[in-house]
């Protein structure tokens, strides 16, 4: 569905990602396992257009993926839920929704979106009058996942969702994610907490500093003694 | 004042409090009876005894008023029932001391100043200080009433209704009046104690019911309001003195309603926007038909309002495209210096090296008045016995444009496009996430109020007569962003009465236009320091510039409500 190929992305003349290459397959869950700094919101800024690559190519659903504006993108059917949530702080949460929904038109398919994403997320739907800000680190992770949703996505790229989240949200979450993958929607994550992601991924890839250096089923790399090493905490 | 004064002292205290408060007020009513002046040149004739002067009964209202805020409580101890909670009576009573003492300050300032020292203050005067200085000090030993609930007060709609029409028929007579007055200390004593009136009546609660009545009457208020300001003329008995300032004020408001949606709703700071203006003025100059004019082509007014328009949105894609793809600096020094290359630039099309469509710094004058249909803007009219004069027709026609603009604003803010350019403003990058095409917004944006800035223009060049560089220099971009911010960003009330503020001290003032720029600075720093949203608030912005606040805000609510219930089980006890 997107395939990524020798992909070079830098912020002025510093590399940030170094020629990686990696396919995300149609209804799968596929996660980024990275320190920080290894280029993993590179890697999700740039498949949304918010960056220029320096060279390399993206292919999504066997369309030309580079040098798409980033309103072109989402319109392409990807959304991303980027990293430290970056809501619409002063919005309502109904206004947060619409905007994830900007770039459809019809507006009764975007009511009743929102009201699937009510049903998924209660909290939101109990207080879909309040702005954003005022909300829980919890309670807004599950907004920006649902105003990603909001514009229809084939794609849903999640950047750390879990960030700051205590076990009992970080579980509800990913339980979201498994349940979202089930209805159809293919999903790229970066995690920065290994574990969970890796148990439910059906595809990883392990990025340092900009290069990947590792890939397999989720099942391999939770085995696998480098992983464990370094991103589980194991001896 | 909570600081020095701990919470269960006021409480102790509140009923000697009161007391003293209404002797206070008695003084300063009484002082009304007495000479305030030696001398008879300053304020109306406050230099009799006995004889109250026009001026001295509207000092009056402040502390009758400020008798009724102490005197109910203090009677009705208990007997209130719901009363006692839906109003704000002690913070009312505070702030109605506090401007008290400020008209009564202004008063003696302006009898001390215009003859000449603080000896031609007569008793008058001092008694109506010492009552003033009485009145804050206790009504400092008040304890804060809470927020008032008048808006829970449930009224039947003529009520709203009748009270949104009274509000506009005082507006009107209330405008009418205070522009009648020529010396620069009676308006600034009237002036100070309206706004005194207005600032106790909001701690009152009343404007939260009235914004509530405005709210659920929408219809009525925007349809008065407008029959308000087209009845203006006819309060002003065909004197074209203040006719001349509201048209030029109207023009101002337009022009900064423009501004608004470029700063106020996506953010953008535009620091050239008065050349828009220009753009718009010298197109319409130019097509005006003046024995000046470079271009023998004379279209009919609507076309060149559209030719105006056009011309100025056009420039503003000439500067918007190459700069607001970049972040916001550009978009500021790029502008900037737009400003002042327009102006260069008319000043240089004078035929020297080039073609001759501004005739220079001497610009294009003895623009005809307009003429629809026969109405020729120029002459006086008769209606109902009045003469309407010219500035009145244009001032009539500005009206109907900015009500043209508010349709626009409106629509735009509560639509699809509004929301994508508030979020630009919130949060550009997590905008363009979001699938929202932001280059378009910003251009539409920016060329969208470029092209009402020409419309304004255009009208503006037949109201001047005659139009030249020099009115768009940059101090007037300036005035524009220091209505819009003054007034509140994003709002149209607020950039309304930001706009006739700056215009019309100045030209109510002698003092004021002498030293503006002295003035309009120390006003946006008081106001970034303390209402860093503007007069009115957005909602949104409001919540943007107090956004660190929240925890505390919550934490600090918590801990009040919990004072309260331990201080005092009962909270009728502490309100009163
Ligand atoms: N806007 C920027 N300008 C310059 N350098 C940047 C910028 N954003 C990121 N970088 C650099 O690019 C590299 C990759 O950053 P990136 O944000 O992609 O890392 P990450 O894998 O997402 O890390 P984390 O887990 O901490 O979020 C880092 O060295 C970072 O310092
Ligand atoms: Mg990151």
């Amino acid at each position: 569905m997107l395939e990524v190929k020798q992909l070079v992305v830098a912020y002025g003349r510093v590399n940030a990602v170094k020629g990686i290459s990696f396919n995300v397959e149609q209804g799968q869950i596929v996660t980024l396992l990275g320190t920080n700094g290894a280029g993993k919101s590179t890697t999700l800024r740039t498949i949304s257009g918010l960056l220029t690559p320096v060279s390399g190519e993206m292919w999504f659903e066997g369309e030309r993926l580079d040098g798409v504006a980033a309103h072109k993108v989402v319109e392409k059917g990807i959304a991303q839920s980027p990293e430290g949530r970056r809501l619409f702080r002063q919005m309502s949460v109904e206004d947060n929704l619409r905007l994830g929904a900007f770039s459809r038109k019809d507006a009764a398919g975007v009511r009743t979106d929102m009201d699937r994403i009510f049903d998924l997320f209660p909290v939101l739907g109990s207080r879909r009058t309040e702005r954003a800000g005022l909300f829980s680190g919890g309670e807004q992770q599950m907004l920006a996942i649902g105003r990603a949703m909001m514009s229809r996505p084939r794609l849903l790229m999640l950047d750390e969702p879990s960030m700051g989240l205590s076990p009992i949200m970080m579980q509800l979450i990913m339980s979201t994610i498994r349940s979202l993958r089930d209805e159809g929607i293919t999903i790229l994550l970066v995690e920065q907490n290994a574990a969970a992601a890796l148990k439910l991924s059906d595809k990883a890839y392990v990025l340092e500093v900009g290069q990947i250096t590792l890939e397999g089923t989720g099942e391999q790399l939770l085995g696998d003694d480098r992983v464990k090493r370094a991103y589980l905490g194991e001896d | 004042m909570n600081v020095i004064i701990p919470d269960d002292v006021k409480v102790r205290f509140r009923v000697p409090a009161r007391i003293i408060g209404l002797v206070g007020c008695t003084l300063m009513i009484a002082s009304i009876f007495m000479s305030w002046s030696y001398g008879h040149t300053v304020l109306d004739d406050v230099g009799y005894w006995g004889a109250p002067s026009p001026l001295q009964l509207y000092y009056a209202v402040l502390p009758v008023l400020g008798v009724l805020l102490l005197a109910v409580p203090l009677l009705g101890r208990g007997r209130l029932g719901r009363w006692a909670k839906l109003v704000a009576w002690n913070t009312s009573a505070k702030t109605c001391a506090i401007w008290s003492l400020a008209v009564t300050a202004v008063m003696i300032a302006s009898i001390a100043i215009g003859l000449g020292g603080l000896v031609n203050v007569d008793p008058g005067g001092w008694v109506a200080l010492a009552g003033a200085l009485i009145a804050v000090a206790s009504t400092l030993f008040l304890p804060d009433s809470p927020d008032p609930n008048l808006y829970r007060l449930k009224s039947p709609q003529w009520v709203q209704i009748l009270a949104i029409v009274g509000v506009m028929a005082v507006l009107l007579f209330g405008a009418a009046y205070l522009l009648n007055f020529e010396n620069a200390d009676q308006f600034l004593t009237f002036g100070a104690s309206v706004v005194g009136v207005v600032m106790v009546l909001r701690q009152f609660g009343i404007f939260s019911w009235l914004s509530i009545a405005a709210a659920n009457n929408n219809r009525v208020l925007v349809t008065s309001a407008f029959v308000v300001a087209f009845a203006f003329p006819f309060t002003q008995n065909g004197s074209d003195a203040n006719m001349s300032i509201a048209s030029q004020v109207l023009i101002f408001a337009a022009t900064a309603l423009g501004l608004n949606i470029v700063v106020g709703l996506v953010g953008l700071l535009d620091l050239g926007y008065i050349a828009f203006l220009g753009a718009g003025a010298f197109t319409a100059a130019i097509l005006s038909g003046s024995a000046f004019a470079t271009i023998d082509w004379v279209p009919p007014f609507w076309l060149t309002v559209l030719i105006a328009g056009t011309v100025s949105s056009l420039l503003g894609l000439l500067i918007g495209a190459p700069t607001l793809r970049v972040s916001g600096d550009y978009l500021a020094i790029v502008t900037l210096a737009f400003g002042e290359i327009f102006r260069i630039t008319m000043n240089n099309l004078d035929g020297n090296d080039g073609p001759n469509l501004t005739n220079g710094s001497n610009g294009i004058s003895a623009i005809p008045d307009l003429n629809f249909f026969g109405f020729d803007f120029g002459k006086a009219h008769v209606i109902f016995g009045i003469d309407i004069g010219r500035f009145a027709n244009y001032y009539w026609l500005m009206l109907v444009v900015i009500a043209i603009i508010i349709v626009v604003f409106m629509n735009l803010n509560y639509s699809r496009i509004g929301r994508g350019w508030v979020a630009i403003r919130e949060d550009e990058l997590a905008a363009e996430a979001m699938g929202v095409n932001t280059f378009a917004l910003k251009l539409l944006a920016f060329a969208g109020g470029a092209f009402l800035a020409g419309v304004a223009g255009a009208v503006k060049a037949h109201y001047d007569v005659s139009v030249t560089p020099d009115q768009y220099v940059f101090l007037e971009s300036a005035f524009l962003l220091a209505a819009v911010v003054l007034g509140g960003m994003g709002t149209v009330m607020g950039v309304l009465i930001g706009a006739t503020i700056l215009k019309l001290l100045p030209e109510k003032l002698r003092f004021f236009s002498d030293y503006r720029l002295l003035l309009f600075g120390l006003l946006m720093v008081i106001m970034m320091r303390f209402r860093p949203e503007g007069i009115i608030a957005d909602e949104r912005r409001q919540l943007e510039f107090h956004d660190e606040d929240d925890a505390l805000a919550v934490e600090i609510q918590e801990e009040m409500r919990a004072k309260h219930v331990h201080l005092n089980p009962e909270p009728k006890e502490w309100d009163l």
